[in-house]
């Protein structure tokens, strides 16, 4: 079966390689946007973050054997430990300056986080073997789908769903979404801010690690891996507006696809047409697909 | 001395030392370089400092424009100065394209919005045929400035570079200083309140925006035509960093910050790898050995060092200290 000329399984498998990358998209642009929320930051950082959770992963495993499952646990716990190290010694002192220091501030922290890993690891890609229990592909008939992609999938929207429920649904998020709107007042009903936001910005980063030991497998683990991922995500933040979380992990999903289908039908622009995008709903849509402008 | 006194011996001086440099034995290729980042981080400063819109897409207009005046130069073979004037107004209209949609939000999106735009330049530039993907055009020829002065000599190249290098500093200073840099200023400290003044701040952003671009076209114009070459470094998001580094590290918002922030940040990164090596032969600790090759690294500390506790830059402290000690003394 064919359509324009692409095979029917050819373009099935390249769509979900588009719906593994968005899923990334949807991860780390949902957790912009809840670090953003509270904290007014917009974290460059994300990217090496992001990068953290592979590199631990592979570290873990070739120092001293720990296996996927596990990491699926710790990377994002050490790495979390670590967002909340950043936001205590350093975020802290600039939340009352202009934005740009946030971006300035957090962009320094991605070089240096970079840097060392690269004064160890290089930057040529690291090999990382899909874990035993979701090697190879399951025949669904019309096409073979790999197993690990199909868990990168429902991993990400499952964690996803579960961030959403969270801060939309229970009490823990209500203060959250609070926080967002009136941080002072908030405050006056006896609840600790300060806690709060660094907890929100260590789960942030943990969102980017959990993305990020999901990713070791299918992309190659390198110290400079988040770094066009990030920019990318800045677009797609940019398309969604960073008002909704679901907006926020629709509009990954979405753009992954709409990549994804790049890649079959006219390849030379598949490292584009997410900014092409951006440029088109800036046009009709100046405040972004969900986004209300402030 | 009144502090416009002190400056003004300050730029007496540097002009002095620059137009000497050469015969004290100063490499002329490097000054030349410094002087293209001067020129950068300036026109970066006129959009950051005076006009208070942060573009993360600055490496778009150096390194597009770099590639517009080399490919001119090499393939077109036009003279110098129309290889220039090329650059010059290529950055002007990419920044017209990149700033039309900056503009459209506020801030922070702004921001992204010239990332993600200068991105996607780098993407076109990796993939287009006319700039050598990843090996860049190489053996741009520097030709003869209007088919007369051979610029193959350093010593003449020197001059035409200092002396367009001075010329759009003086640009940028006639520029803040006009009624039209005020509006720029006023639109920073608070925009609200420049609109309901009745300016149009959208066309003034754009306008800004649009010169600085120029501007940075400009000197990667001329850093193309002294080096002879072009590279994807140029267009690469780190090199929007970079620029903003030099200004943060200098003193956002001052005139001569970018100048000694460049000055700073250039020659930390061309000597980093001597003081590491000092470092380690001092300590003897190995690892400073290694330091010439984390440039990142030690870029990134000082973004961090600087955000946090030195946002002023060197000049701008050296400016609040000559302020402080002048309020001193009138007491």
């Amino acid at each position: 079966m064919e359509i324009f000329g692409v095979s029917l399984p050819g373009l099935l498998s390249q769509l979900l390689l588009g719906l593994v990358n968005g899923s990334f998209y949807a991860i780390l642009s949902l957790g912009l946007a809840v670090i953003f929320g509270l904290l007014n930051v917009i974290n460059f950082a994300h990217g090496a973050l992001f990068m953290m959770g592979a590199v631990l992963t592979w570290m873990a495993m070739n120092y001293f054997g720990i296996n996927y499952w596990v990491m699926l646990l710790l990377a994002p716990l050490v790495v979390g430990g670590f967002g909340v190290l950043i936001e205590r010694l350093l975020l802290r002192w600039i939340y009352k300056l202009d934005h740009l220091y946030g971006l300035l501030l957090t962009l320094g922290l991605t070089l240096l986080i970079e840097g060392v890993f690269r004064s160890v690891y290089g930057v040529s890609g690291l090999g990382y073997d899909t874990p035993e229990l979701l090697e190879g592909a399951t025949n669904l008939g019309f096409m073979y789908m790999p197993n690990y992609r199909a868990w990168v999938v429902v991993a990400s929207i499952g964690v996803c769903i579960g961030t959403w429920y969270v801060i939309e649904k229970t009490k823990l998020g209500a203060y959250l979404r609070a926080g967002t709107e009136n941080p002072r007042l908030v405050e006056a009903f006896g609840i600790n801010v300060p806690v709060m936001i660094t907890l929100t910005y260590a789960f942030g980063a943990a969102l980017a690690a959990f993305a990020g030991v999901l990713s070791a497998p299918v992309y190659q683990v390198s110290p400079l891996m988040g770094q066009n991922l990030i920019i990318v995500v800045f677009a797609v933040v940019v398309i969604g507006g960073m008002g909704s979380i679901m907006g926020s992990i629709l509009t990954g999903l979405g753009l992954g696809v709409i990549e994804g289908f790049t890649k079959v039908f006219y390849p030379e622009a598949s490292s584009t047409v997410v900014f092409v995008i951006m440029v088109i709903v800036l046009l009709i849509r100046p405040a972004g697909l969900f986004g209300k402008e402030k | 001395m009144k502090t416009n006194n002190i400056a003004f011996v300050g730029y007496g001086l540097l002009l002095l030392g620059l137009l000497v440099a050469p015969f004290l034995g100063a490499y002329p290729i490097f000054v030349m370089k410094l002087m293209c980042f001067a020129l950068f981080a300036s026109a970066f400063n006129l959009l950051l400092g005076y006009t208070g819109m942060l573009s993360f897409g600055h490496a778009a207009f150096l390194g597009g424009s770099a590639y517009m005046t080399g490919h001119a130069l090499k393939v077109w073979a036009v003279t110098p100065e129309i290889g220039l004037l090329l650059g010059t107004v290529g950055g002007g209209l990419l920044g017209l394209i990149v700033g039309f949609f900056a503009i459209r939000r506020q801030g922070i999106y702004s921001t992204m919005i010239t990332l993600a735009l200068a991105q996607m330049l780098f993407f076109v530039c990796l993939q287009a045929p006319f700039t050598g993907g990843e090996d860049g055009l190489q053996g741009v020829p520097r030709g003869k400035l209007f088919g007369l002065v051979d610029l193959q000599d350093d010593l003449v190249m020197y001059y035409l570079v200092l002396a367009i290098v001075v010329a759009a500093f003086l640009l940028i200073v006639r520029t803040i200083h006009s009624p039209f840099g005020q509006v720029l200023k006023g639109i920073k400290e608070n925009e609200p309140r420049a609109i309901s003044l009745g300016y149009d701040t959208q066309r003034f952003k754009l306008l800004a925006f649009v010169l600085s671009a120029a501007l940075a076209g400009l000197a990667g114009s001329l850093k193309t035509l002294v080096l002879g070459f072009a590279t994807l470094s140029d267009v690469h998001w780190t090199s929007s960093g970079h620029v903003v580094l030099m200004t943060l590290v200098g003193g956002l918002g001052t005139l001569s910050g970018p100048l000694v922030g460049s000055a700073v940040v250039v020659l930390m990164e061309n000597k980093l790898g001597e003081v590491g090596a000092f470092l380690a032969s001092a300590s003897g600790v190995e690892w400073f050995n290694t330091l010439g090759e984390s440039v990142t690294m030690v870029t990134g500390l000082i973004f961090v060092v600087c955000v946090l506790a030195f946002r002023r830059g060197i000049m701008g402290e050296i400016i609040a200290l000559l302020a402080r000690l002048r309020a001193g003394r009138q007491v």
